[in-house]
């Protein structure tokens, strides 16, 4: 016997009780202590069969193998670029991944991404003592010029880009506006002064509004409504 | 921000559009309250945006310096806690923290706002110190700007307590000694990024800023206090343009303080 | 005391009125603002992040690091110099203990989360408002908890055990009162800071500790109602 204290989408805070009983499995987010199944956070549940588990509701990005992300030069070595990935933990770009050229040590580096570029990268290799590695070389992996970076949560990230991107190109299409959000909670925009604006408005109410239904039609009509004041 | 960037960020001005969608010469909706804080003499919380601050003001009794001996002393502290941004470290304050302390504290004591001869309990024996300290909870720039008007807005709300002829202070009791101030001077910091002035910058503005300008006011006419601040030098125009903008935005920040 | 009511009128089991608030400070990773009575903490949270220097890493997990500070206008007389104190140390690490048996840092090795918590006014309890605005913090940031920790102080006044001492009550009539600060970790059941100032027998000690349990719980209930509510955007979920 069992008995689930919870529903979908419900907010919990940590020690809160989930549910009684055996039947239930304790997914991440969540533990189970004696017959009982506990949030080990402030999270957002999601029911998957017999499985509960609690996705936070905010929390700084983990590294993670595989991830798009968005990083800044921190610093320049003999073999490769250090780079903040707004993570605890920094990414280093070696020689090999920077570029398709052929990158001969002791050569100026610079050329390639100096102190301060932001550059669209993807994580090849993390570590468990978390040593992050990362590659420049692949589709839509690039310097970013211009533009503006803001930050977002990490965790409210797959909201912002949608099912196979489906909340971002709204966006993107609506305002004209060039997007790239990486999963580390960094994202960089360019478009004309105010439809940037507006983007950064739409980002941040799925930021708000990422735990409630309805929101890509929301979305559209705020950006319908704002494309209607324009005519 | 990169140059790329920071040229992206120039266009962006250049069009007068702000992130928060204000023109360069707008400021922040300011909410001004007193009497917030129950253990200070005199306080005031500021909210502008998303930026809060807290101004707290303390009396304490002491010997006068030896160059003034009867006149009290009134000292500004900024504190730029950690708490508050992730580019603010604890530890020992940093230039970041003591310029707008001393630029606010100028601008109190410049004013002659408060006569330190008030503050005389005895000649040669006691005085009275007003001690200011700012701090921002929740930091998104302009400290000079919404730290003045936190400074002077918890002035204003101060009740002192009753001190005795020792100089003792009697916290729970309230005191006669009336601060009267015979100005209200207000600092408003003018940035420049590359050629374009705006007001009340976040912190981001703030960190891409070529230069500032904080100029303390009196009225509608008198400046008391100034400061130059940022690694570029300003042209005696932009001079000129900095300092008239100073005027028209402190015009609509003098609402709030005469609502106290 | 002649009756059973204390100076504020308060019952001896009664706490002052409690407001509690998460997500307020949005610059940092997690935050909230614990106040009960008139003494009201403010907690910022930031990590995990790099730690520094690097010998103090720990390989497998991340470390958590308390501050607690008084602002300069938040003592109930003088003006409290900022910068170093022995005191503030003492109660940072106190703090930190208190709270660590409730985080789990295992996925942040050589990181560290900071806790900054700044008590901007203080009438007695200072350290458990601190905990308690820390702990809602800690969970506000995303930071992996097991439990909330809620944190009160218990003492006796007379010959009645209260609960919840405000800054007259620690000096009545002229005597020190015994002050007994408590953090609770309430699945467990278990005690995660406990410090005593002032003579209590055997008894009358146990007899606190017995008593400060409910508070405590309904103090955590309140801290996991106010990290959920900062949700209520009034949309439909």
């Amino acid at each position: 016997m069992g008995t689930i204290l919870v529903e979908e989408k419900d907010i919990v805070a940590p020690g809160e009780t989930l549910a009684e009983g055996m039947d239930y499995i304790p997914g991440k987010g969540t533990f189970r202590d004696d017959d009982e199944i506990i949030s080990k956070g402030l999270s957002l549940i999601n029911i998957d069969g017999s499985v509960i588990k609690g996705i936070p509701m905010n929390g700084r990005y983990v590294p993670q193998e595989g991830d798009r992300v968005i990083g800044r030069v921190k610093d320049i070595l003999m073999s490769g670029w250090k780079i903040d990935i707004n993570s605890a933990y920094d990414s280093m770009l070696p020689l090999k991944d920077a570029s398709h050229d052929y990158i001969e040590k002791g050569s100026d580096l610079t050329r390639y991404f100096d102190l301060g570029d932001y550059v669209a990268v993807k994580i090849t290799s993390v570590s468990t003592q978390k040593i992050v590695d990362i590659t420049a070389k692949g589709q839509g992996l690039q310097k970013l010029e211009g533009g503006r970076i803001i930050e977002v949560n990490p965790q409210k990230v797959p909201r912002i880009i949608g099912s196979r991107g489906s909340m971002i190109s709204i966006i993107k299409k609506a305002l004209d506006c060039n997007i790239f959000v990486g999963q580390n909670g960094y994202a960089w925009l360019n478009a004309e002064p105010e439809n940037e604006v507006k983007a950064i408005q739409a980002i941040r109410r799925i930021e708000r509004e990422a735990h409630t239904n309805g929101l890509t039609e929301r979305i559209s009509d705020m950006l319908d409504h704002d494309q209607g004041d324009e005519s | 921000m990169n140059q790329s960037m920071k040229n992206h960020l120039k266009e962006s001005l250049e069009q007068d559009v702000r992130v928060d969608g204000r023109t360069r010469h707008e400021h922040r909706d300011v909410d001004v309250e007193t009497g917030v804080i129950s253990t200070a003499e005199g306080s005031a919380r500021v909210t502008a945006g998303d930026a809060e601050l807290l101004a707290g003001v303390k009396i304490e009794s002491r010997e006068p310096y030896p160059d003034s001996p009867d006149e009290g002393s009134i000292m500004v502290n900024v504190e730029l806690l950690s708490m508050s941004h992730k580019d603010f470290e604890s530890g020992r304050p940093g230039i970041e923290s003591i310029e707008p302390s001393r630029v606010i504290d100028r601008g109190l004591r410049e004013s002659g706002a408060i006569d330190l001869k008030s503050l005389c309990i005895e000649e040669g024996e006691t005085v009275l110190g007003i001690s200011i300290d700012i701090v921002p909870l929740n930091y998104d720039g302009n400290i000079y700007g919404l730290g003045g008007l936190a400074a002077l807005a918890a002035v204003k709300d101060l009740t002192m307590p009753a001190v005795d002829d020792n100089g003792n202070i009697d916290w729970d009791e309230e005191g006669d000694l009336d601060v009267d101030l015979a100005h209200d001077p207000l600092p408003v910091t003018v940035y420049k990024i590359d050629d374009l002035l705006l007001i009340d910058p976040t912190r981001e503005e703030e960190q891409a800023a070529d230069a500032r300008l904080t100029v303390t006011t009196l009225d509608d006419e008198r400046v008391c206090s100034l400061q130059k601040g940022g690694d570029a030098p300003i042209s005696d125009d932009e001079f000129n343009e900095m300092i008239d903008l100073a005027f028209d935005t402190t015009e609509s920040l003098r609402d709030n303080i005469d609502a106290i | 005391m002649t009756n059973s009511l204390r100076p504020d009128g308060r019952k001896p089991h009664e706490m002052r009125p409690i407001e509690a608030d998460a997500g307020l400070i949005d610059q940092a990773d997690g935050s909230a603002r614990f106040k009960i009575g008139d003494t009201e903490a403010y907690a910022s949270v930031y990590g995990p992040q790099e730690l520094h220097p690097r010998h103090k890493q720990d390989p497998k997990q991340g470390k958590l690091r308390c501050e607690y500070n008084m602002l300069p206008f938040a003592g109930d007389g003088s003006r409290v110099r900022p910068g170093f104190s022995r005191r503030g140390e003492e109660i940072s690490h106190v703090t930190t203990k208190a709270l660590e048996p409730a985080v789990d840092l295992s996925e942040y090795p050589n990181a560290v989360v900071d806790v900054h918590i700044e008590l901007t006014q203080t009438d007695a309890g200072s350290r458990c408002a601190g905990i308690c605005a820390g702990s809602m913090a800690l969970a506000d940031a995303g930071i992996p908890m097991t439990d909330i920790v809620p944190a009160v102080s218990a003492g006796k006044i007379d010959d009645t055990i209260v609960v919840d001492l405000n800054g007259e009550e620690e000096h009545l009539g002229g005597n020190e009162t015994p002050d007994l600060p408590v953090a609770l970790i309430p699945r467990d059941e278990t005690f995660s800071l406990m410090q005593l100032d002032g003579i209590l027998t055997r008894d009358d000690l146990k007899e606190c500790v017995e008593t400060v349990k409910p508070a405590l719980l309904d103090i955590a209930e309140k801290q996991q109602e106010a990290l959920r509510s900062q949700y209520d955007t009034g949309v439909e979920s």
